[in-house]
């Protein structure tokens, strides 16, 4: 029988998490003054959630290892945030951005959690926005949207191209708020690298000061996971250079199971490769395929440049496989299909893995509307193209410079050239519907968790879902754990329990600089990117991942006799930090091999090429599959398999079709 | 794809830790491509000191696409490097030619003490932003949004204001070493705003009083700050900032 109780409220679907509201245990005001919650990570789940309790009257200690919270990565997301506004008139509910998203997921997410979520969705934005956060407005002072893949309703909200920047500045301002006030202690530059439990339940964590090195052990009656999603395992990916798995990982080794590890996203509009020196990947906002449209030459090995190949030459594949959603596909659909374009030899540029993603139609429609706003009746093509960049600029201005940053082209002029990349991971900490991970009083939210994406994730619900995590969600669930704590007192950290994990901790730093190896930790890095986006990547098979887990098996026994760590550990030391998070991706690495392995079916970003339809889409197995695989790890890299069974009560499971 | 083919000096500043003094220690790179970033042709410097048992040199970085506002080298005299509106993450060596010499330093002013080598601790930002740069608002009683209609000249204002990344180039090539572009940016954007005006006064108090605290120099209207910063804050938010607190202070 399955451990797992996903403890999802009796009733019906629209009613669970309102009746939940108003049954929850919850904890008074003198109490919570004495109680202490431990957030790791200051990212938008992070920020919402330490700002929230310290609001409500815990005491908050926030841990990031930037050096400020405000850098987390999710500073990084471009497009938008969904909510079911329906500003638009368009249609939306929280029903249908709740069915989008399941069915965006290919049916392998909770109903009783992406219900939650598309119903917590709305208050979202009037939170940030009470906030000061600038949301793109219309002239009439309302707030815009656009449209993002996946769906048919326009429920995107956007600040520019900089939407998780102006949203996390907004949690960011609330968190400080509280440091200012007190409620918030925050250490930025420390890296937590142990989970400390006693008697099964988490207690606190050992951090390292990333300045002075020093090991310090921290207590807390419930310990909250906020660390972002593990892409770097694939070494090039669109995260940050410091996002990694480490928080989480080591959590699993402390017992909390580590849920769907091989659901990992990868985005069709990146900038490509552009030689070995590349040291990550830079992601195109998915928003520009709403105005942009994407194509390969008719023709194999063209080697014209785009301007000079005709109209009809071209192939919108995106728009011939898919008429009813064209470029808005969604994201896994959109990548297989460019993987398929190139690997079919119609790629383009001089790696010949790219397809063109082309602004000419969009700046002549605007053209065209711009030159009737300003009362243009002839216009020449000259204005006509200027008034089409200018809406353009103003839509995309930041997302089109970055790209002429980086490649040294302007796509004003030229179609950007662009390939699918690792970006963003579903799988992650195992959480029930309180967000509790297998751990008792440990917690994962946004991006580390697992939970409300299934097999894949539409654009602009990531951000939605680290807030919802964090302002609407764990401000209520965690009562029902912390109602029962109030009789703890704060443990004192000479607590054998927490000299042990420090014990720990110290031993592998020790380790790392006693191996004084010949190769550098990047080395390793790049090693195991290249094995996970090889045969773990975009498309998999049972050949590969088999031979993919060998490799990895091999690699981590090199790292741990050859890597070298330069410096020492009393000191600010960035290949130190390095080595502890690549040291947990290789262990990562198999785990999501061994998932993918098992995963006898093509869903959502997870595709093996033995499943899938006559005209190459996933083929799914709800017979057989129809579940959350939660690996328990055993130890030694081993791992036991629990399953999570679906039931879809709301929802009739079809086939995913975007025809 | 990309051969590289450029040989450059680096001259970068050394210092072990905030306690020792620094000194700039020259090195030669070979075969650079003009495709890298300012930051990858450091991992390639890196990576040639790790193999010959050297340590690398620390810097800070985590986004790599100009957002995050980590990233912070004075290259040759400017704080992110010769191109105007971009950071160091973003500036790419074909700004460079075969043949330079490019030095390299971390951020210098009192309130930005050196960690080790160009890695420099900026926290005094934060600790002016937890002085006022919010709108106190508790999370769970929000209004709906679109009750609060904003006209749109104002939000775009209040956008380009808050696109401020913290990164404190403006501090770093002030000779003051001001924080006014980044404090003004801040301020700018809440007072643009109706959800600001409540707190509009004590905010610009505090915040300025914060930024005396942790040894930033006074602004003296050179303008250097302006032409460095990489997302373009404009020096009309320190119009802007000075007239709230002036007003601020009437008030008292
Ligand atoms: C380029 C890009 C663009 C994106 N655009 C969009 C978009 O338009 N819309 C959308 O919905 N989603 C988007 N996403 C996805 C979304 O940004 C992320 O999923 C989301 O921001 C993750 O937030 P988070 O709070 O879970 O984690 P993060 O923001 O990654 O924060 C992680 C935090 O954990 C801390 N941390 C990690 N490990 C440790 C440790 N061991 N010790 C201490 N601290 C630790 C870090 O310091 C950081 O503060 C985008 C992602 C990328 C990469
Ligand atoms: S104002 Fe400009 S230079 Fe100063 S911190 Fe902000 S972005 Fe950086
Ligand atoms: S590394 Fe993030 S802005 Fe440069």
């Amino acid at each position: 029988m399955s451990k797992l109780d996903s403890k999802i409220p009796e009733g019906s679907i629209d009613q669970k998490w309102s009746k939940y509201k108003s049954s929850v245990a919850l904890v008074n005001p003198a109490n919570k003054r004495s109680i202490e919650i431990i957030v790791v990570g200051s990212g938008l789940a992070g920020s919402s959630a330490a700002a929230s309790l310290a609001e409500m009257g815990y005491k908050v200690k926030v841990f990031c290892f930037q050096d400020s919270p405000r850098r987390a990565h999710s500073i990084a997301a471009q497009g938008g945030i969904n909510a079911a506004k329906n500003y638009q008139n368009d249609g939306d509910s929280t029903y249908r951005l709740f069915y989008d998203t399941i069915k965006g997921g290919d049916y392998r997410a909770r109903e009783g959690n992406v219900h939650r979520l598309a119903e917590v969705s709305a208050n979202i934005i009037d939170q940030c926005v009470a906030q000061g956060v600038p949301l793109a407005r219309e002239y009439g002072g309302m707030l815009s949207n656009r449209s993002f893949g996946g769906t048919q309703v326009q429920r995107t909200f956007y600040a520019a191209g900089q939407t998780g920047q102006q949203l996390l500045l907004g949690a960011y301002s609330a968190l400080e708020r509280q440091v200012g006030m007190g409620t918030v202690e925050m250490c930025s530059r420390h890296e937590m690298l142990e989970v400390v439990t006693i008697d099964g339940v988490a207690r606190g964590i050992i951090a390292r000061d990333l300045i002075t090195g020093k090991l310090e052990r921290h207590f807390g009656h419930a310990v909250l996971l906020c660390t972002g999603g593990y892409g770097n395992v694939f070494y090039l990916s669109t995260n940050a250079m410091g996002s990694n798995v480490t928080a989480a990982w080591k959590a699993h080794k402390k017992g909390a199971f580590f849920g769907n590890p091989c659901y990992t996203q990868i985005h069709p509009t990146c900038i490509p490769v552009s030689g070995d020196h590349q040291s990550k990947l830079t992601l195109m906002s998915e928003s520009l395929r709403n105005d942009g449209r994407i194509w390969v030459p008719k023709k194999q090995n063209d080697t014209r440049k785009a301007n000079e190949i005709p109209e009809e030459e071209r192939d919108y594949y995106l728009e011939r496989r898919y008429p009813a959603f064209g470029n808005l596909v969604p994201r896994d659909v959109a990548s297989r299909a460019a993987k398929e374009r190139c690997d079919a030899g119609y790629g383009v540029g001089a790696s010949k893995m790219a397809v063109y993603l082309d602004y000419k139609a969009a700046i002549d429609r605007y053209g065209h509307t711009q030159a009737i706003k300003n009362g243009v009746h002839n216009p020449t093509a000259e204005q006509l193209r200027t008034f089409g960049k200018e809406v353009v600029e103003e839509k995309y201005g930041n997302l089109f410079e970055m790209y002429e940053q980086i490649t040294g082209e302007n796509p004003y002029e030229v179609p950007m050239r662009i390939y699918p990349a690792v970006h963003y991971t579903m799988g992650g900490l195992w959480v029930d519907y309180n967000l509790m991970t297998t751990v008792p009083g440990m917690y994962a939210l946004g991006e580390a968790n697992f939970s409300d994406h299934g097999a894949n994730r539409l654009g602009a619900s990531a951000l939605m879902q680290g807030l919802a995590d964090g302002y609407f969600v764990i401000p209520y669930t965690i009562g029902s754990y912390l109602a029962n704590e109030i009789r703890t007192k704060a443990i004192p950290t000479d607590h054998e329990a927490f000299v042990e994990a420090e014990k720990a901790v110290q031993a592998q730093i020790d380790q790392f600089f006693a191996i004084k190896g010949t190769k550098s930790v990047d080395h390793f890095h790049k090693a195991l990117g290249k094995i996970m986006w090889e045969k773990c990547g975009m498309a998999r098979n049972e050949k590969g991942l088999k031979e993919a887990i060998e490799e990895i098996k091999i690699l981590r026994s090199e790292f741990w006799k050859d890597v070298r760590v330069t410096g020492t550990a009393d000191e600010f030391n960035p290949e130190l930090e390095k080595a502890g998070r690549v040291a947990d991706f290789l262990e990562l690495g198999e785990l999501m091999c061994i998932d993918a392995l098992n995963r006898n079916e093509s869903c959502g970003g997870h595709f093996r090429e033995e499943y899938q339809t006559e005209d190459g889409e996933a083929k799914r197995d709800d017979e057989n599959y129809k579940y959350v695989a939660a690996w328990e790890n055993k130890g030694n890299n081993t791992y036991e398999l629990h399953k999570e069974e679906l039931n879809f009560e709301v929802i009739k499971i079809a086939a995913r079709s975007y025809k | 794809m990309s051969q590289g083919n450029m040989n450059l000096t680096l001259k970068v500043w050394r210092q072990k830790n905030s306690k020792t003094n620094g000194q700039l220690v020259t090195y030669q790179l070979k075969d650079i491509s003009p495709d890298m970033s300012f930051l990858e042709m450091f991992d390639v410097l890196n990576e040639q000191l790790i193999v010959k048992g050297e340590e690398p040199v620390a810097f800070d970085h985590d986004c790599r696409e100009g957002i995050c506002g980590m990233c912070s080298m004075f290259i040759n005299g400017r704080p992110h490097g010769p191109k105007s509106k971009v950071t160091t993450c973003q500036l790419h060596m074909r700004s460079f030619k075969d043949g330079d010499t490019i030095v390299v330093e971390p951020w210098r002013a009192a309130a930005f003490p050196v960690i080790k080598d160009l890695t420099v601790d900026r926290s005094a930002f934060d600790r002016i932003i937890a002085k006022g740069g919010y709108i106190s608002v508790n999370t769970g009683n929000a209004q709906d949004a679109n009750n609060l209609p904003i006209p749109k000249p104002d939000a775009d204002a209040a956008f380009s204001a808050a696109a401020c990344i913290g990164c404190g180039a403006c501090v770093a090539t002030c000779k003051n070493s001001s924080a006014m572009l980044f404090v003004s940016a801040k301020i700018s954007q809440l007072a643009l705003l109706p959800q600001g005006q409540v707190e509009r006064t004590t905010r610009a108090k505090s915040m300025v009083a914060q930024m005396d605290e942790e040894g930033f120099g006074n602004c003296s209207n050179t303008g250097a700050c302006e032409v460095e910063c990489p997302k373009g804050i404009s020096l009309e938010n320190i119009a802007r900032m000075n007239r709230e607190f002036f007003a601020a202070n009437i008030k008292e």
